[in-house]
């Protein structure tokens, strides 16, 4: 914006400063309201008076909660922990990693991260501030109830951690099968320039048009029955489709081809034409053009691509709660097992947490990877 | 590229979804002309009850399930039963007596019609809010200082990104029976409210939830538009006397119309399949969505009994709707790009 005219009087700016601020407390607010939630007692959790939400009397009453100690030492360690995440870390990576594994070496380097993080925040500093605490006196009691109880009985007692690891399975599986027949088929659409390959993408679009109920509706009563049909080619092995981790892998993948091919298509049209022309001039293949000249350079758009498939595998509710079974349900599909059991306040705290503890990795991923989150979805409209 | 290879690279796509796509399509459509019920005997049930001195025994004829001796399941039979299904779901005799009586009120009573009622109207007015409010996010964002945007653009995201199930969770919680807002809300009307009693209620959290899950995708896809505004067009349209407002209308809102269409197009598709706003907000007696009327038809009852026949005839007869609703923008994209291309 340049010069006089288009300068915004002081009113509009103030006006819009405030609209955003607004916004943002309205788009933050559920989220970290629930958080609050999950580390209260049952009845401070929903009390009707928010003030009593957030320090939490009734849980103080009962001996949990932060001294005012707890709050600056967590705090402290907690802005130097990530500060260091984000300075420190990177660089001990590239130092140790071997040369083109770098990717391995920040999976590593993120777990040991996580690990040491955890081991220290709730292993080591809550003895230590405990036995500080006694020591205090009147210093030491609790001003903000704080309990991690429902955490405790929700990953505990219920066992959530083998949703968890479902979760993580059926992610990994869509991941991984979504890119690697995703980018096959968006660099064939990108580089051709046929009407069939125009047809295809309009018929992608359609399928992405359905609703996910309608397909689930056609293939259910073969999953249920796929042992039967199967027998006459399997014999006594044929398997049960229903309730299979990998048939809903496989499922989840190709509901979301559509998607992905669209956005990894206009990836590759950004990358230019000639440098899979000059290796072919060179006398490669057009596949072998791909793995040795595309390959490298398609990392940006295949992760932002991956991060959606993501966010589709892990946050999805329909597919999952009508194909899997008990044993192997992942965590989304879990949580409304919670209502079902949900009978006393305690239970309700119980979901909150549940819920809390699912949108967490999401949390983080957003921290990590939001250049990739809004290049991807800006990619997909504004050349597209 | 020849052909053959363009064949090889998306085989493996194409194939997936002709697989899971595709075929179940077919297979909903024949799915929905049939009827799978077990096939039932009558048997000869002697039940004794033990007396004083002898016992007494009555014999009765039951009917129940055929169970086959080798795998243990009951047996089923599949029978074709024409448009039944369709007419158990649409239940047209009772919507036509309600037309004939006057009372329209009742049409709404059928699961079918109350689903597509509130589709309808969830899809068409969430769909201009989700663009006003994105657009005015956009504007804001670009108003703001340079350090503020990564952080402003951070929390806008979190709605977009968390858990359709656990954001409509997150909503719930917040107004439930003495939830700190409804608590607020009494206070301030000096009336008892119950937010989840009735259903027009329900239906304003869950038009509020959407706008919120959707506004920060059009607002990126809004900010990334505004990035590209020519500023020729908007330093002219200064120079010929154009106010702040009409600016925004005769110069902005048309750069950023192909946006506009695409965003309409993509919340068309994804508000018509609501769904997780009624799990995760528990209406199911008030309010509910087609999609999830057919989930319903597909989640086995206390029995085990799934009704798939049911379920594929709401399946189709949701998909139709699908199909008319998107054959206007559809039909503008096709005609945008046949005259690009040429």
């Amino acid at each position: 914006m340049s010069g006089k005219a288009t300068a915004q009087p002081l009113s509009l700016k103030v006006a819009s400063g405030a609209f955003l601020a607004f916004w943002c407390l309205l788009a933050a607010f559920p989220i970290v309201w629930i958080a609050v939630m999950s580390f209260k007692s049952p009845r401070d959790a929903f009390a009707a008076s928010a003030w009593d939400v957030i320090t939490g009397p009734a849980t103080r009453a009962a001996g949990n909660g932060l001294s005012i100690l707890d709050i600056v030492v967590g705090l402290a360690f907690l802005f130097f922990a990530i500060r260091w995440a984000f300075t420190g870390l990177p660089k001990l990576v590239t130092r140790f990693s071997p040369p083109g594994v770098i990717v391995l070496g920040w999976l590593v380097g993120a777990a040991v991260f996580g690990i040491a993080f955890v081991l220290i925040f709730f292993g080591i500093l809550p003895p230590v501030l405990g036995a500080i605490n006694s020591i205090l006196g009147p210093l030491g009691d609790p001003i903000i109830g704080l309990t991690v109880e429902h955490y405790q009985a929700v990953w505990g007692e219920n066992q959530f951690y083998r949703n968890f690891m479902n979760s993580m399975i059926v992610t990994a599986g869509v991941v991984t099968i979504s890119l690697t027949v995703g980018t096959l088929a968006g660099y064939g659409l990108a580089r051709s320039g046929s009407s069939l390959a125009f047809w295809l993408l309009i018929l992608a679009l359609v399928f992405r048009a359905l609703p996910h109920s309608v397909l689930v509706a056609g293939y259910l009563p073969w999953f249920i029955n796929s042992a039967e049909i199967l027998r006459p080619i399997f014999g006594e092995l044929s398997p049960t489709l229903y309730g299979q981790p990998w048939a809903v892998i496989a499922v989840l993948v190709s509901i979301n081809q559509p998607f992905t091919i669209w956005m990894l298509r206009s990836f590759f049209q950004n990358i230019p034409a000639e440098l899979d022309e000059a290796a072919r001039v060179d006398g490669c293949s057009h596949f072998q053009a791909f793995r040795r000249v595309i390959m490298p350079v398609m990392w940006p758009g295949v992760i932002t691509t991956g991060l959606f498939s993501f966010l589709l595998g892990y946050n999805d509710f329909l597919v999952t709660s009508l194909l899997l079974d008990a044993q192997n349900q992942t965590m989304v599909p879990a949580i409304a097992g919670y209502f079902n059991r949900e009978t006393t306040t305690t239970d309700q705290v119980e979901a909150v947490a549940a819920a809390v503890s699912i949108t967490a990795p999401l949390f983080l991923l957003v921290m990590v990877f939001q250049r990739q989150i809004v290049s991807g979805l800006t990619a997909g409209a504004v050349k597209g | 590229m020849k052909f053959k290879t363009f064949f090889w690279f998306v085989a493996p796509s194409v194939f997936m979804m002709l697989l899971f796509i595709a075929a179940p399509l077919v297979s909903v459509f024949i799915q929905s002309f049939q009827v799978t019920q077990p096939v039932m005997q009558r048997i000869e049930v002697e039940t004794c009850t033990p007396g004083f001195l002898t016992q007494t025994c009555t014999t009765e004829v039951k009917t129940v399930p055929t169970i086959d001796d080798v795998t243990g399941k009951t047996i089923t039979t599949t029978s074709w039963v024409g448009l039944q299904s369709y007419r158990n779901v649409l239940q047209m005799d009772k919507v036509w007596e309600a037309v004939s009586n006057g009372s329209f009120r009742d049409i709404l009573q059928i699961d079918f019609w109350r689903a597509l009622r509130f589709t309808l109207m969830f899809t068409l007015l969430t769909l201009p809010l989700v663009i006003g409010v994105g657009l005015m996010i956009a504007l804001a964002v670009n108003n703001a200082a340079k350090s503020l945007k990564g952080p402003v653009i951070f929390v806008s995201l979190l709605p977009f990104i968390i858990t359709p199930v656990i954001g409509s969770l997150s909503i719930y919680w917040l107004f439930v029976g003495d939830g700190i807002l409804t608590a607020t809300l009494e206070r301030w009307t000096g009336q008892d409210i119950a937010m989840f009693a009735q259903a027009w209620t329900i239906e304003l959290l869950m038009y509020f939830y959407r706008v919120w899950h959707v506004a920060p995708f059009a607002f990126v896809i809004f900010y990334a538009g505004l990035q590209t505004v020519n500023m020729d067009t908007l330093e002219s349209a200064i120079i010929d006397g154009a106010n702040r407002f009409e600016r925004l209308r005769y110069v902005i809102v048309p750069h950023l119309m192909p946006l506009i269409i695409f965003i309409a197009l993509i919340h068309l598709m994804d508000s018509y399949r609501a769904f997780e706003e009624i799990v995760g907000f528990r209406s199911q007696a008030h309010v509910i969505s087609l999609q999830w009327l057919t989930y319903d038809f597909m989640v086995p009852d206390d029995a085990g009994n799934r009704a798939i026949s049911r379920a594929s005839a709401s399946a189709m007869l949701t998909m139709i709707g699908i199909v008319l609703l998107l054959i206007l923008p559809l039909r503008r994209t096709w005609r945008d790009h046949k005259g690009g291309a040429h």
